[in-house]
C-alpha cells in the first residue's frame, strides 16, 4: 500500500493513500470537529457530502479552505486545522446555520445530546451576527416519529440511512435553497409513506428535527392511577445500554439496576420480555420444525425458508415491499406483543383483573414498537395488548424525573412468573440471537439429543449478511442472518429468484439487531458502542443457569396451565398474527 | 395506512413506460425521463412519478426531489396558452419585469401557476436568443418583441376572443 507524507498543524503524519485529511488528522490526536459527517466504522456506513463546512482547513498553496471529511491527502500536503482564518469561516458557517434554526434549546428534546448544540459551545458561539429570514415547516406526527423540520440542518445522514442502508426509500431532499428539507414523497407525512419506523434516521440525526413520540407522561399518569394495575416489560437490548444514559461505560449491563428503578416508579409487577422471547421460540421454533420436516418429506406446498418476524420494523418493510412474500414469515407475534397478550389473559385471571384495569407497557430499544403495539389486530375490543412502548432513552428520562439516582441502586430480580428467562432469550437484542436461540431448541427436538455445545459463534458477528450451515445431527441446517433492511432486501431478492436454499433466516431492521435501534441512547456515529452492546447481551447469556428456551420452568407452566401445546388453538389464537399488503398499487383505469 | 390510488389510463402509463424502455429502465437516466415525460403529459403529476419510480427501480421520494429541485419541471399543469417572459439580461434592462407585472396583474396568478379557467400560465425564462426584439413574451410557440406594459392587454386579447 503506498504511503503519503503530510504535515498537520506542525505534526508530520504518514497515511495510507487515500486517505482523508479528517482521518489523518484523527492518527495524530487532531479531531476536525464534523457535522455533516458520519461514519460508523465497523459497519462500513458513511455519509460525507460536505454540506455543512464545518471541518474547513488550510491547505497550504490552496486559494480556498478544504473540507477536511473528502478531500484527499496528497504528498507533501501542509494543513493547518486552526489558525485564525479557519476559525472564523468555522464560526460563520455555524453562525449562518444557527441563523436558520430555532434556538429553543432549553425545552428542545434533543437537548443535552445535540451535535449542533455541542458543536456551538465547543467553538464558543456566543452570539449569532447573522439575523435573517427563518424557513418553517409543518411539523409532522406519525405514530412512532416525530419531523419538526424547523431544526433541519439539511446534513442528509437520515437520508443516507433511510435510502443506501435500509433501501426504504422515504426520504429524500426536496425543493430547492432556502425552501428545501427533508421529506416523503410529495410531502406527504410520513404515516401516508412506506416508512418502516425503524428509526434509524432519528438515530443518526444531529439536532431535534427527527425525535421519537414520547409516552412518558402517558405512563405517568396510568402509574398516578390507583384503578390500574401497571406491569413493564423490559426488551433485552435495553440492559445493554440504559446505563450510558447515567455515564456509564458502553457495555455495562444494568439489568438489576434497571428493576430496582422500575420497581421504584412504581410499576406493580416488573417483568421481562425476554421471557417472551423464550415464548416467541417455543412457537416459531415449532413452526420452523414443522415446516422443516414436511418440507423433508417432500411436502411440496410447503414454504421455504422460514424468516423470522420478531422485528416490526422488518414486518412493516416486507408488508410494503414485498407483498407477494406475507407467506414466508413466521406467524409468530413479536416477542413484546406475545407478552401482550400473555398479560391481559393469563396473567390478569391470574390476578382476577380486567383486562381494561391492566396497563401493560414496554421498554424497547425501538421506535417501530410503538407503531406495532398501536396495529389493530393486537388489540381486543380496542384495548391494547400493549398501552404504550417507551423507549431506552425516554426510560431515562422518567428515571431521572423520578429523582432516582440510578448508579447507587441495589440489584434486584424480574418479578415472577413473567420475568424468567434464559440465556437464549437475551440474545435476542443482537443481530444473530434470536435465530441462535431458535437452534438451541430446534437443535434439541429435532434430534432428541442434548445439545452439549450451546454456543453457535458462526451465528455472530457484524457482517451485513452471513451464511453458515449447522449440523442437526447429520442433517445440515442452512441459516441465514441479515441486519439493516438493505441486507434484508438482498436476501429476499435471492429467495424470489429461487437462488437461496436457506431453512431459516434471521433478519432485524436496525443494524447491529436492537442493540443498535431507534430508539437506544445516541451513539453519535461511535460504532465500537455497539459492539459493546453486544458483547454485554452475550455475557449475560453465558451467566445464565439456563441457556435454552424451552428448558425454563415458567415457559413450561404457561403451556401445562394455560395454553397447551406450540402452535395450539390457544397459541394461534394468542401468539400468532397475520400480515397485509400496503405496498402502493398502481391501478390503471 | 392510506393506499394511493393511481389513476391513469393504461394508453399513457404504456406511452410512459416506452419512455422508460427508451432509456434502458437506467435510474442514472431519471432527468432524461421527467423531460419526455413532461413533454407528454404538459407536467408532472404525482401519479406519473409514481410511474417512473416504479419503472426506474426507484423511491418516488427521489423522484419527487428531483422534480422539485429544477425548475424546468412542474407538477402544475400548464394552461391552454403557456405565457413565457424572457428575464435575460437584455430583456429585464429593458423593462421585462414591468411586463411581467402586468401580466400577473391581470391574470391574478404568479410566476408558475395557472389561471383557474386553466386558459393561461405564466413562467420565466432566461433569454431566448432574440435580445434585438427585447423586452419579449412568448405565448405558446408565438413570439411577442419589444412588448411594452401598454401591450399585455393586447396579447391576452388576441387570446381571449
Amino acid at each position: 500500500m503506498e504511503m503519503i507524507k503530510l504535515t498537520i498543524d506542525n505534526k508530520t503524519v504518514e497515511v495510507q493513500k487515500g486517505a482523508s485529511i479528517l482521518d489523518a488528522a484523527k492518527t495524530v490526536g487532531i479531531n476536525i470537529p464534523t457535522l455533516c459527517y458520519l461514519h460508523l466504522h465497523d459497519l462500513n456506513i458513511t455519509n460525507k457530502p460536505a454540506g455543512c463546512r464545518v471541518c474547513v482547513v488550510e491547505v497550504k498553496g490552496r486559494r480556498n479552505l478544504a473540507p477536511a471529511c473528502v478531500t484527499e491527502c496528497t504528498e507533501g500536503m501542509v494543513v493547518n486545522t486552526h489558525n485564525i482564518r479557519v476559525l472564523n469561516s468555522r464560526k460563520t458557517v455555524l453562525e449562518l446555520i444557527l441563523s436558520d434554526h430555532p434556538t429553543d434549546c432549553l425545552i428542545c428534546s434533543k437537548s443535552g445530546n445535540c451535535d449542533l448544540q455541542t458543536l456551538a459551545q465547543e467553538m464558543g458561539i456566543r452570539q449569532i451576527r447573522y439575523q435573517g429570514e427563518q424557513s418553517h415547516y409543518r411539523e409532522d406526527t406519525s405514530p412512532a416519529i416525530i419531523r419538526d423540520v424547523d431544526k433541519c440542518i439539511m446534513c442528509r445522514r437520515c437520508e443516507m440511512m433511510c435510502n443506501d442502508v435500509q433501501t426504504v426509500g422515504v426520504l429524500s431532499a426536496v425543493n430547492r435553497g432556502f425552501m428545501s428539507v427533508v421529506a416523503p414523497a410529495f410531502e406527504r407525512n410520513l404515516d401516508h409513506s412506506e416508512c418502516t419506523y425503524c428509526g434509524q434516521c432519528v438515530a443518526v440525526c444531529p439536532t431535534g428535527a427527527l425525535t421519537e413520540v414520547d409516552h412518558t407522561n402517558k405512563v405517568i399518569r396510568a402509574l398516578a392511577d390507583p384503578s390500574k394495575t401497571v406491569i413493564v416489560q423490559t426488551a433485552p437490548a435495553v440492559r445493554a445500554a440504559l446505563g450510558e444514559e447515567f455515564g456509564l461505560e458502553p457495555g455495562t449491563l444494568v439489568t438489576g439496576k434497571m428493576v430496582s428503578a422500575l420497581k421504584g416508579l412504581g410499576f406493580d409487577y416488573v417483568f421481562d420480555t425476554d421471557f417472551a422471547a423464550d415464548l416467541t421460540i417455543m412457537e416459531e421454533g415449532t413452526e420452523l420444525l414443522d415446516r422443516l420436516s414436511r418440507f423433508m418429506n417432500g411436502d411440496k406446498t410447503v414454504k421455504m425458508p422460514i424468516l423470522t418476524s420478531c422485528c416490526p420494523g422488518w414486518v412493516n418493510f416486507f408488508e410494503h415491499q414485498f407483498p407477494d412474500m406475507l407467506d414466508i414469515p413466521s406467524t409468530a407475534r413479536s416477542p413484546q406483543q406475545m407478552f401482550g397478550s400473555i398479560a391481559k389473559t393469563y396473567f390478569a385471571e391470574k390476578l382476577g383483573i380486567k383486562r381494561e384495569n391492566m396497563v401493560v407497557v414496554s421498554i424497547m430499544p425501538c421506535l417501530a414498537k410503538k407503531y406495532e403495539c398501536s396495529r389493530e389486530e393486537f388489540k381486543v375490543d380496542g384495548n391494547p395488548d400493549v398501552d404504550f412502548a417507551v423507549s431506552t432513552r425516554e426510560l431515562a428520562h422518567l428515571i431521572k424525573q423520578a429523582n432516582i439516582d440510578f448508579n447507587g441502586l441495589p440489584e434486584e430480580d424480574f418479578d415472577r412468573p413473567l420475568g424468567e428467562s434464559t440465556g437464549a432469550s437475551v440474545i435476542f437484542g443482537a443481530t444473530g440471537g434470536v435465530i441462535e436461540a431458535a437452534t438451541r431448541t430446534a437443535y434439541e427436538v429435532f434430534t432428541g439429543k442434548k445439545l452439549e455445545k450451546v454456543d453457535f459463534e458462526q451465528l455472530r458477528g457484524m457482517e451485513w449478511i452471513r451464511r453458515a450451515e449447522v449440523d442437526f445431527d447429520g442433517t445440515p441446517i442452512k441459516i441465514g442472518i441479515a441486519h439493516g433492511l438493505g441486507n434484508a432486501r438482498k436476501l429476499l431478492e435471492e429467495i424470489r429468484d429461487g437462488k437461496a436454499d436457506f431453512h431459516a433466516i434471521e433478519i432485524m431492521a436496525c443494524p447491529g439487531g436492537c442493540i443498535g435501534g431507534g430508539g437506544q441512547p445516541l451513539h453519535h456515529g461511535d460504532s465500537s458502542i455497539l459492539k459493546s452492546r453486544t458483547a454485554a447481551l452475550y455475557r449475560e447469556d453465558a451467566g445464565k443457569p439456563i441457556r435454552k428456551s424451552h428448558e425454563n420452568p415458567f415457559i413450561q407452566k404457561l403451556y401445562e396451565e394455560f395454553l397447551g401445546k406450540p402452535c395450539g388453538h390457544k397459541s394461534h389464537h394468542l401468539l400468532h398474527t397475520h400480515y397485509f399488503d400496503k405496498s402502493n398499487p398502481i391501478e390503471v383505469d | 395506512m392510506a393506499s394511493i390510488n393511481i389513476k391513469l389510463n393504461q394508453e399513457k402509463v404504456s406511452q410512459l413506460q416506452d419512455i422508460c424502455k427508451e432509456f434502458n429502465n437506467d435510474k442514472g437516466e431519471l432527468i432524461n425521463v421527467l423531460h419526455k415525460a413532461q413533454h407528454l403529459f404538459g407536467y408532472l403529476p404525482a401519479e406519473v412519478q409514481e410511474v417512473i419510480a416504479h419503472e426506474l427501480k426507484t423511491s418516488a421520494a427521489h423522484v419527487y426531489g428531483v422534480v422539485t429541485f429544477y425548475s424546468f419541471f412542474t407538477m402544475t399543469p400548464k394552461g391552454e396558452h403557456p405565457i413565457s417572459i424572457c428575464m435575460g439580461t437584455a430583456c429585464y434592462v429593458r423593462g421585462a419585469e414591468k411586463v411581467l407585472d402586468e401580466f400577473k396583474r391581470i391574470l391574478k396568478v404568479k410566476v408558475g401557476e395557472t389561471t383557474p379557467d386553466g386558459k393561461f400560465s405564466l413562467s420565466c425564462l432566461r433569454c431566448v436568443g432574440a435580445c434585438g426584439l427585447a423586452p419579449v413574451v412568448m405565448v405558446g410557440e408565438k413570439v411577442f418583441g419589444r412588448v411594452s406594459p401598454d401591450g399585455v392587454k393586447d396579447i391576452i386579447g388576441e387570446y381571449t376572443k
